[in-house]
Order: structure tokens, then sequence, then C-alpha cells
């Protein structure tokens, strides 16, 4: 087998060597009822192009060449090809977790990188050095206020992704603190006034999302406001990265909980994203997940280590900050090289494209159909509501090779027939165009004329 | 190279070269400098602060502003400072360090697969159900259980899992229970995983083989018992051959048996967790199915069970529809929820995936066999010099202890540190807890046997080094860009961002000074 | 070394000096030894009330974290503010860098902790292992 580095004359030698007759007398501490005597019945041994071929295959079998307006969570930007060219050099690819810093710099100083651009991005002291994703991210987060405060009671508000809200809610059920929804108001933001009643002295923290599920930016300073009134802390959970480069950080956040897939890394039906934590300085000795920090050798010389490990399983064990001990490091250097491609500059500008795609898209598609929320400012993504109905809707897209908007009506029935739209950088004006014509051939509206 | 302070000869596998110095990407920033162009817009230009109003953001964040080379440098330079399996061997123990393929890393970029977005029709995601199917099928073959989840992302998180289908299989039943026992030789994970869930950690010393005390097992195990978390083979490399008596105790109570698959690589074609009693279990991908480690993750970690458990899986779960597609199954009444959003890290089901197909049957068992054979030569050519705490059979893995180098003052530690110097990654040190300086080592099947008397030569000279001349060893490494770094500094007073150029100025003719 | 006459210690090696009806409360010159550099004490709030036996804090190294036991039953009135700046502190001069200041609830039962002959003959005992 090619990947084993073995001659059978070699296997035989070292067996010798040993003192074995056979490999059977090093496995004879199994005991002989579980022994397996059968191949497993897995497919067989395949060639290298076979390999090929059958992912080909797969890859064939889902969408090629469609237009997409989909984000919800995940978001379709354009990867600069040095992220890839980078990463699969095999001293970051196949390199461990850094606890042997004297052989690990490169790992640690990139991490170091990513650690600073994401607290400049955020407006935090500190950053760890990436979660698993967003909605683990959240559920951290979460979990540290908890810490902090004392205090077991936690606020989240209805446009946060609802897969987000599943999370929290499958991690919280058993350590006591389960989470209350806050109601949404008529301009897609999180009901201050809910808000307010629902915020009490045992309220640990309130967690929003900005810009939040249905696309619209939420105002965090007077929610910070209201959290801090009585003590409780604000969790700001950012799904869209890339909106950071143009709307303004929640820097009244005490925990910044981001998911930075948006910054270079594939779709890829879901995963590896990267999650990140970012928070208020005072809160560093609760901050769950591996940090990075600058230092110097015994001649004097700047090097960077993993430290306050004691946070962590591997001493703290049952009485750890999180359990995390893999976390996303190379999806983090992927965001690290994509920001450094962009840089200051090209964040915004990168932000202000789809500021402006999604703009056009809102204003195109909003002719066929009602654009919800309106009223307040949002970045790339928004909310149709049609006569027609989602899934005939996104058929009859689909046959124009376009797939269109996210049908809420799973987690948000009471909007009716809406969509969520995203356009990106990517999007182009005939793709737009084209959606906007399908919608226009409405047979619903048609039979309302 | 002579870091060998007065042996004869040179180091076998390494010599010193240059490596380029890189500065921090802020320090080698400058305003308008570009790595980036993009597309002109083809829809009409927005105004950001009229549009946004007080959510604008008024000052952009200071990242850096780079060139595409300098970008190329800069992290290629920095990639020259790391070890790495491409560079050789890492005898690090339950850590499974074997070869990332290449092919892995080419059909996971392949477009239809990098760019599927997980919200896509289902009609036009069926190649990526495909391949979930198909994994989860050679998963649970390869496990011998009943039903599996792809969906948490590492070991630790599939561990919490599988304490969580644990809990909810017991809740069904009237009763949570409310301890776990965990050996006093597992990974830090396992106690922190149980006491996320809501269960107390119950220790359990190991016996004087490393191994579990069946009888005081028997003693401990009762009706609050939710579940017991073993390691197998142990983090001593050790099978527990009194499993199904482990498994008999747990079950005789209504406890189940977790098994903590980080060890896998000892048992994928040999034998069968599922046929030797766990009711439950996880996997590392980034560990027995080769997708790359990348400096720390991403891992995966999918959980397999038997029946019992299968209605407690998250949501959704793979099911085969009557229109004889693929679908995911969202109506799960009992399960636990959801334990991270959409389906877990799809990438790595690839890369593992094509592991399996390159392998095929013969292949994943002469993997463990080969795995196996290393760990065992390794052991019986270091024995002489090494103490060993255990002399029960290892099998994928050896764990050997200090105690012949500490009367030297020379401690695990350091040794490992002075195995850089001969141009390996150190072994684990200290872990597991039940062996007072350990050495840990797992070669993995990865290793030719060139590779591995390089390491055992290395490891013997080191063990003379420590008898004449201990000194460079406690000081090691010597050969490194930078030496050992103060780490009770960066824990007292932590720098974790890069806050501006430094404001002292370097004196001249001084060692701070670079030239 | 040479442990303090005048102070009273416990097997999970914290010392305590008793005043009146105050205890002060470090951790011994072998436990700072043992747990090497100090880089963080996690010490409770004035008013806390510890007990006896109880994990009151704890102090961690680079690789290690240790748990605080009280040896003693109270109320905290004074933490040594000193330590969150310079934990330093307990390794140059552990018997002196104090943590917390206890008001007792009973005097007495110091009584059942071990003298510093006691202690030492104890620690004498755990490195002879």
């Amino acid at each position: 087998m090619r990947y084993l580095p073995k001659s059978d004359a070699e296997r035989a030698a070292m067996l010798r060597e040993i003192g074995a007759s056979s490999i059977d007398d090093l496995f004879t501490a199994i005991p002989e009822e579980y022994r397996l005597t059968r191949d497993l019945n897995v497919p067989r041994q395949m060639g290298e192009s076979e390999i090929i071929d059958h992912f080909k295959a797969a890859a064939a079998k889902n969408a090629n060449g469609y237009a997409s307006f989909l984000g919800a969570g995940a978001y379709r930007h354009y990867r600069p090809v040095v992220i890839d060219a980078l990463v699969q050099r095999g001293e970051f690819l196949t390199s461990y977790t850094p606890y042997q810093a004297e052989i690990t710099q490169g790992t640690l100083q990139a991490i170091f990188e990513f650690q600073t651009m994401i607290c400049e991005l955020t407006g935090m002291d500190i950053a760890n050095a990436s979660m698993y994703d967003g909605s683990t991210g959240a559920a951290e987060a979460v979990m540290m206020a908890v810490r902090v405060t004392g205090r077991d009671n936690v606020l989240v508000v209805r446009t946060v992704h609802p897969e987000y809200r599943e999370v929290m809610h499958t991690y919280a059920q058993h350590q006591g603190h389960d989470a209350s929804e806050v109601a949404y108001g008529k301009d897609g933001r999180v009901d201050l006034a809910a808000l307010e009643q629902a915020l009490t002295e045992e309220t640990a923290c309130v967690l929003v999302q900005s810009p939040n599920f249905f696309g619209v930016i939420e105002d965090i300073p007077a929610i910070a406001e209201i959290a801090h009134k009585k003590g409780a802390l604000l969790i700001v959970s950012i799904a869209e990265a890339v909106s950071l480069g143009i709307v303004r950080p929640p820097v009244e956040a005490d925990i910044v909980s981001m998911e930075a897939q948006s910054f270079g890394v594939a779709l890829s039906y879901g995963g590896p994203y990267c999650g990140v934590l970012a928070a208020k300085e005072k809160y560093l000795r609760q901050m769950p997940g591996r940090l990075v920090g600058e230092t110097k050798d015994t001649e004097g010389r700047r090097g960077f280590v993993l430290t306050l490990s004691t946070r962590e399983q591997h001493i703290r064990r049952e009485k750890a900050t999180s359990n995390i001990c893999t976390n996303q490091a190379l999806v983090a250097l992927m965001t690290t090289i994509f920001l450094t491609v962009y840089g200051k500059q090209g964040m915004r500008e990168l932000a202000l494209q789809n500021l402006a795609k999604a703009t056009y898209a809102a204003d195109t598609l909003g002719v066929q159909g009602k654009l919800l929320f309106d009223q307040a400012p949002r970045f790339h993504e928004f909310v149709l509501q049609t006569d027609e109905d989602p899934e005939q809707l996104n058929a009859r897209l689909l046959e124009k090779k376009i797939i269109g908007g996210l049908d809420l009506r799973k987690w948000y029935p009471e909007l009716g027939n809406a969509t969520l739209w995203c356009a990106t950088e990517l999007t182009t004006k005939d793709q737009v165009d084209a959606a906007a014509d399908v919608l226009a051939e409405s047979p619903v509206t048609a039979e309302a004329r | 190279m002579a870091p060998t302070n007065g042996f004869i000869g040179n180091t076998r596998k390494v010599t010193a070269h240059l490596t380029q110095n890189e500065g921090l990407s802020f320090e080698k920033s400058s305003p308008g400098k570009k790595g980036y162009k993009l597309a002109p817009l083809d829809v009409p230009e927005v105004d950001p602060a009229a549009l946004l109003g007080e959510a604008h953001r008024s000052r952009n964040a200071e990242l850096p502003e780079l060139s595409e080379i300098e970008i190329i440098r800069h992290f290629t330079r920095l990639s020259t400072w790391n070890y790495a399996i491409d560079l050789g061997m890492y005898p690090l123990g339950s850590c499974t360090m074997k070869y990332n393929p290449r092919v892995n890393e080419f059909v996971s970029r392949l477009e239809g697969i990098a760019e599927a977005h997980p919200y896509q029709p289902e009609s036009l995601s069926q190649g990526a159900l495909e391949i979930v199917k198909l994994l989860q099928d050679c998963l649970l073959e390869i496990t011998g259980m009943d039903a599996i989840t792809l969906q948490p992302a590492a070991g630790a998180h599939g561990e919490f899992t599988g304490i969580l289908l644990a809990r909810a299989y017991h809740q069904s039943k009237g009763n949570p229970r409310k301890t776990v026992i965990i050996p006093d030789s597992a990974h830090g994970t396992n106690p922190a995983t149980a006491a996320s869930c809501g269960y107390q950690v119950v220790n359990l010393k190991s016996n004087a083989q490393g191994g579990v005390d069946v009888s005081a097992l028997a003693q401990m195990v009762n009706e609050d018992t939710a579940a017991m978390m073993l390691t197998n083979p142990s983090t001593i490399g050790v099978f527990e051959n009194e499993i199904h008596k482990i498994a008999d105790v747990l079950h005789d109570k209504g406890a189940l048996l977790y098994m903590d698959g980080a060890n896998m690589n000892a048992l994928v074609g040999k034998t069968r967790p599922g046929d030797f009693g766990v009711d439950v279990m996880h996997l590392n991908l980034h560990k027995t199915f080769s997708t790359p480690h990348g400096g720390g993750g991403p891992g995966s970690g999918p959980v397999a069970c038997k029946k019992i458990l299968e209605p407690f899986l998250p949501t959704p779960v793979v099911a085969q529809g009557a229109d004889g597609l693929l679908h995911w199954n969202y109506d799960r009444p009992q399960s636990v929820g959801r334990v991270r959003m959409l389906y877990g890290n799809f990438g790595m089901f690839v890369r593992a995936l094509a592991y399996t197909l390159a392998n095929g049957p013969d292949g994943l068992r002469q993997t463990t066999e080969d795995a196996v054979l290393n760990a065992n030569y390794i052991r019986k050519k270091l024995e002489d010099v090494y103490d060993l705490p255990y002399n029960t059979p290892s099998m994928h893995e050896v764990v050997f202890s200090d105690k012949r180098q500490t009367k030297n003052g020379v401690k695990t530690g350091d040794i490992a540190k002075r195995l850089i110097d001969y141009g390996f990654h150190p072994y684990t040190t200290s872990f597991p807890l039940i062996v007072p300086g350990a050495l840990m080592i797992e070669p993995t099947e990865s290793e030719s046997r060139e590779e591995l008397d390089l390491f055992v030569d290395a490891m013997r000279q080191i063990a003379r080094e420590v008898e004449e001349n201990p000194e460079v060893v406690i000081t090691a490494p010597h050969s490194t860009r930078i030496s050992r770094l103060d780490e009770t500094t960066a824990a007292r007073k932590p720098v974790l961002r890069w806050n501006g150029p430094p404001e002292e100025a370097v004196e001249v003719d001084t060692p701070a000074k670079e030239w | 070394m040479s442990y303090p006459e005048k102070y009273k210690y416990t097997r999970e090696h914290e010392w305590v000096e008793v005043a009146g009806n105050v205890g002060t409360v470090g951790i011994t010159d072998y436990a700072q030894n043992s747990l090497g550099d100090i880089v963080f004490v996690d010490a409770p709030k004035v008013g806390t009330k510890v007990e006896k036996g109880a994990v009151f804090g704890s102090v961690e190294s680079v690789k290690a974290v240790s748990d605080l036991y009280s040896p003693v039953t109270g109320t905290v009135t004074e933490v040594n503010e000193e330590l969150a700046s310079s934990p330093e502190k307990i390794n140059t001069d552990a018997h002196g860098a104090w943590i917390i200041k206890v008001e007792l609830s009973d005097a007495g039962e110091v009584g059942a902790l071990l003298s510093a002959a006691d202690y030492e003959k104890f620690i004498a005992e755990e490195t002879g292992k």
C-alpha cells in the first residue's frame, strides 16, 4: 500500500529483531473472540485516479454553475489563490499543535497576527486562536459570561441564527443556564422594550447577532446600555465577518463571538469553518481556547508561545474553561492570509462592494415583492416577502440555474412567504436581473392582476 | 553541525541551515501597498455613511498593507520555522501523526465540493450527501457500531456528544444518573467533558499494570453511574484484555461504556469496539483517518453508537427517501439537539473517505499492523536504556519513564528538547499522569525502518549524553532559531496582540542590535 | 529550609499563623518549589466564607494549577493585593507572602494542624517515596 514505507522483507526482518514469529504475536492482547478474521466490508483499495474519479462524480451531482443568493451564516466570497498556495505547504498543513515553541514559531507567529487582527476588527482587547465555528463559539461565550457573572439567566434574541440558538440550547441545558428568547420588533431589530423588561439582576448576558439573521444591523450601543445597567454582559455574535470592513465594530460588547468563514474559507458544504472569541481584557482568565503570547527566549530574542494554558483541559481537566483541545488552526491561517491580502483598505473596499451589490439586489428584487425590515440599516442580506410561496418560487428559479433566497418559513412562519437573500462581491448585475425576471413572471402575481 | 558538545561526529538527520528572519506583517506594512485587486462594480456605487448611518465604521481596522510578494514571502518564511510530518517523524503519543495524503487535499478542492453551500437544495447536494453516507457506512463497519453522527468538530466535541447521548438514554429511562467514571490515565478532555454535561467525575485508579482494575471498578459502579469513559488501547498503549468484564460490570448496573477512540490506530481492521461491548464512542478523523493537523486543527470527531442510543443522535441525520435520494431528516423528536450548526466538518469527511478508499480493507489492516510493529520495534530497541514502567505488551504506542535519567538531574522534558537537536519533534512528555516522567511514543505506520532507526539512534545517543554530559541535555535545544522561551513572563504579563512598534530605541553595539 | 515554628501546617502544604482570632494563610516553601514559577493567584474576595479543608482558591504556575485548601474556618477580612501584580513573591518568600487573612470562627481549630516539626517530617516522607 503506497502510504506504507515498508517492504515485506523489512517487516519480516523487524519482526525477527523483536523476537516475534509473526505479526499476530503483537495482537495477542486482543481476546480471541474479538479478533477480526475477515476483511472489513469497505470498498476495495482504489488507485489514485479512481479516487479522483469517485469524487469528481460526487462533485458533479452537486450544484455546478448556478448563480446563488444563499447566505444565512455561510457566505460565498472570493478566495485569493495565495491562500491555498500557502496553507498547502507541508510545514503548515502537516504541522502539529505548537506545544513545542522552538520548532513551531511559524504557526505561533501567524496565530499572534490573527489574534491582533481580530482585535482590530472587533474592537476587543483579546482574541483567542479559534473555536470550532460561530455556533459553538456563541455557546462558549454564553458559558464564559455565566462564569464571569456567577448568574444563570441568559437572554438570546430571536434574530440570532436559528441553528446557533439550537446549539446554545444543547450546551446550556445541562449547565443550568438555558436561554430565554427576546422578540424582535417591526424593524427587524431586537425589541428594546421587551429586552429591558426581560433583563434582571439575575441575567448573566444578552446575546445578539449583528448583522442579524435578517441581515439587519442591531443598535449595539442601545442594547449595551440596557444590559450593563443591570450588570449583565453583552455578547455580540457576528456571522458575516466581512461586515466589519464597513460596519462599526461592537466596541460596547463584553464578548464578541464571530464566524470567520467569510475570510477566505471555502463553503465546503458546511465545514470546516472558523469560530473566534474576542473579549475585553478583564475576562482573559475565563476565555476558553488556545492563546498565543509574545515573550523572549533565553537570548532576549522575541518569540511566541502558547500561554495561560492553565485554563485549558490538559491541565485543569474537569475545572477547565472548556473541553476544547483541537481547534481550527489551519482554517484560522486561511483567514489570516485573507486579511493580510485585503489589508486595511481592502477590507473596506470589499465590504463596500458587498453593500453596493446587495443594495442593487434589494432595489431590483424589492420591486417584485415586499422588502421587509427596510427601515433599519443592513449589510448584504435582506428578507423579501412574496405572494408566491417560496418553494414554488425557488423551483422556478432553479430552472434558470438560480438558487434563490433561503425559505424562512421553517424558522419564522410569522413572516409568511419570506425568503432571505444575500449578495456578495461575486454576485453579478446580470444574475440579479435574471432573478428579477423570474420573480416578475410569478403566476401568483399574474393571477392577482 | 555540532551541538553535540564533546561527542565526535554529526547528527545523521539534520544539518544547520539558514532560515530567513521575518517580522510581524504589521511591521512590514506601509500605507498604500496593496495585495489585492477587486473586479470593478457592475452596479451603482453607494454611499456607506448614508446607508448605514450610525452603524457606519468611521475608522478602518489597523490591518497590514502589503503587496502580494511580501505576503508570499512572509508566510513562506514563517512556514520554514515549523517542524511537520512532511519533514519527519512525530513520535507524539496518542496523536497518530501519520502521513496526510495529498489526494485528500486535491479532492476536497473540487469545485462542486468546495463551493457547495450547506443550504443549497438537497436535489443539488446528492454528491455531498453520498459522501456523508459512504463515510458513515465505512466508519460503522470499522467500529462495529449501529449508528453514527459526523456532526462533532473534534474529539473533545465528540466526547461531549457521546456523553450527551448517554445522558439522554438514561433520561429516557427516567433517571439521568449522576456520575461518570474516568481512569486516572485519561486525556484531560475526558473529565472536562463529563463536567460540562452536568456529571460528577469519579476517578478510577489504574492497577499495577496501568490498566483498569476490574474489581475496583465493580465496587465503584452503582445505579448512579451513567457511564465509564475508557480509552482502549489505554494511554499507555496497552489493550484492556479484560474489556468484556469491564463492559459486563457496567452493563449489569445499567451503565454505558464510552470509548475514547483516540487510539483506534491500533484496532482498525483487527478488532471492533462494537464487538467488545462499547456502547458509544468517538473517532478522531485527524488522527486515525489521516486528515491534516494543520497546526492545531481542524479536526472531526464522529460519534458512533449502538442501536439503543440511535434515537438521541444530533439532528439532522442522513436518510434515504422513498424517491431514492438522500435527505437530511430533521424529524427527530428524541434527539439531543445540535452540537453545532450545519452538518460537521465536511471537508474532513472528504479527506477521511479518500483515505479509506485509498486503503481498502487490506490497506487498513496492514496500516494497523505496521503501526503496532513500529511501536514494538522502538520498544525493543530502547528498553535497555529507558525505564519501562509496565511490562504489558504495547500496541501502537509505548510509554517509558525518565526514572533512569532523573538521577543525573535530567527529566523527560529535557530529553524531549534534546531530541529536537537530532531533527525530531519531541514525544509526549509528562502524560499520562499515572507515569511520572513519562516518555509517550507513537511512531504510526508512516515511518520507514530508516526513520525509526534514526530515531532510535538519537534516543540512545541522548541516553549516553545523560550519563556523560547531562548539561547539554538540560539546556537543550541548541540548534533552533530561538531557544527556550520565558513562559513564566508570558503567563504573568500576557501580551496577546501587537501593540505598535516598541518605544525603546535599540542601543548601538549591543546584542540587541541586528545587522 | 526551616519552617517557622509559630506557624501551623496542613498536609496540603498551606501554613497558617494565628494572632488573636485572625489567621493569616499562605503556602509553604515546599509547595512553591513543586509548582515552579508562580504566574497567578486566584484568591477569594473579602467577605467570602471559608471552611477548613475546603478549596478557597488556587495557585497557578505555567504548567500546573494547585487548589488551595483552607486550614481554618471563618470569613476573609483581607486579601494580599500585591500578589495580583507580583505573584512571584510566593516563590521568593513563601512564608512571608500571605494570601488571605481570615477572621476565625473557632481559633481552637488550629490545634489539630501539624507543627513545624511534624510538617517537616511529613514532607521528608513524601519526597522519600
